[in-house]
């Protein structure tokens, strides 16, 4: 799952990454993630992710598993290794600058003298 | 109700077991034949359930444990209603139906009392029966029996989903590595004998026109989507002569003893016990 784990483990880098998984009789099923519309009008929002051998399995399992209880009336699914993410490490830099700059709100600016309707 | 649960309860208006249930208990007539033939419906729902469910915790990944779970499930919920209208005609139960009949009053048919085998072969079961209880649901829904035109309607949405399961796995397994072509070809051999039982009129469904739905009826529409499938799966169609059957479906094969006494045991050693 996660890689970071891994490397934290101080192995040799060969064992960490194992690129096609070959010479293992069993090939795992590549990862997906799952998202899920819950009605019309609304965003898919990410639900999880599951294991499948391509993407019409993928789309299969994934109303199998997050949509058994009338969760949705529409799915996406996204193969785990398409999605780019930010660095877990670098939550300075990218979250936290937004902080105290509370301008960027509107509820930051009072109201004018003289604006009606708002 | 909450609304913040990610679970959203809205039955909407299926058809469920309950709703036959009610409809028993308000005391509507069933006839001794129409009860007969629920029974055949029923029971091959409730034997491929039995079998299914054997696969949780044992099939290829997580997901296809879910994924057949699911399907057993439909099949439980199907097999309920039928043994539900079945039973208003002697007084009977589901759980009566399906704890306490012996072997020789099942009415399950040999191709669903057959052993799962290996996923292959479990997969051509499957493909064989939902295709065949695709295409018999799909004229269900015009029976002159309002009750099991309705249990047909709600269960055919279900079995598209399982007759695309099976295909999908097919294509895949048959089009896949030489290992998986030789499983899925051994599994259309092993389960291909007992096709014909499936489609084989009697005198039952003679007695039973515009009610039931004749079996012959549904051949060439069921081969005509299995040779679709077997043709973009690179498969042959298994040349296979029928094995001996019953088309009153009275007698069954060697299989139904075993599973029949791991599926009762339970009730029959606590009767009536609830949970």
């Amino acid at each position: 799952m996660a890689t970071g784990d891994q490397t934290a483990m101080a192995k040799p880098v060969e064992t960490v990454e194992t690129p096609a998984a070959e010479g293992h009789d069993k090939q795992a099923w590549p990862l997906w993630e799952v998202f899920v519309r819950s009605s019309r009008g609304l965003s898919h929002v990410h639900a999880g992710s599951l294991h499948a051998p391509d993407s019409e399995m993928a789309v299969r399992n994934a109303r199998d598993l997050y949509t058994r209880r009338n969760e949705g009336v529409s799915l996406w699914v996204v193969p785990a290794s398409a999605i780019v993410a930010s660095d877990p490490d670098a939550k300075g830099e990218f979250f936290e600058s937004p902080k105290g700059k509370d301008y960027r709100h509107a509820t930051y600016y009072t109201k004018s003298e003289g604006v009606k309707h708002l | 109700m909450s609304g913040e649960s990610a679970t959203r309860i809205t039955p909407g208006n299926a058809y469920r077991p309950e709703d036959v249930a009610a409809q028993v208990a308000e005391g509507v007539e069933v006839s001794e034949d129409v009860a007969e033939y629920a029974l055949r419906l029923g029971d091959d729902a409730l034997i491929l359930a039995q079998r299914l469910g054997w696969w949780i915790s044992r099939a290829p990944e997580l997901e296809e444990d879910v994924a057949l779970a699911n399907i057993a499930l439909d099949l439980i919920g199907h097999a309920r209603s039928f043994l539900t209208y079945a039973g208003a005609a002697w007084g009977k139960s589901e759980d009566d139906l399906a704890y306490w009949r012996g072997e020789n009053e099942f009415r399950s048919s040999y191709l669903v009392e057959q052993p799962n085998g290996d996923f292959g072969k479990t997969i051509a079961r499957q493909l064989v029966f939902s295709a065949f209880q695709h295409e018999l649901y799909s004229r269900l829904v015009d029976s002159a029996d309002a009750t099991l035109a309705a249990i047909a309607a709600k269960a055919l949405k279900e079995v598209d989903y399982h007759r695309d399961h099976a295909t999908q796995w097919t294509l895949r397994l048959g089009d896949g590595t030489e290992e998986s072509k030789r499983r899925m070809a051994a599994g259309l051999v092993s389960v291909w004998p007992y096709v014909d039982q499936l489609f084989q009129d009697d005198d039952l469904v003679g007695r039973l026109e515009g009610v039931a739905v004749r079996p012959s009826e549904l051949r060439a529409p069921f081969d005509a989507y299995l040779a679709g499938v077997f043709a973009e799966a690179g498969l042959e169609l298994p040349d296979i002569p029928p094995a001996m059957t019953d088309k009153s479906r009275h007698k069954h094969s060697e299989h139904l003893g075993y599973l029949l006494a791991e599926m009762q045991v339970l009730a029959r050693e606590h009767p009536g016990a609830t949970w």
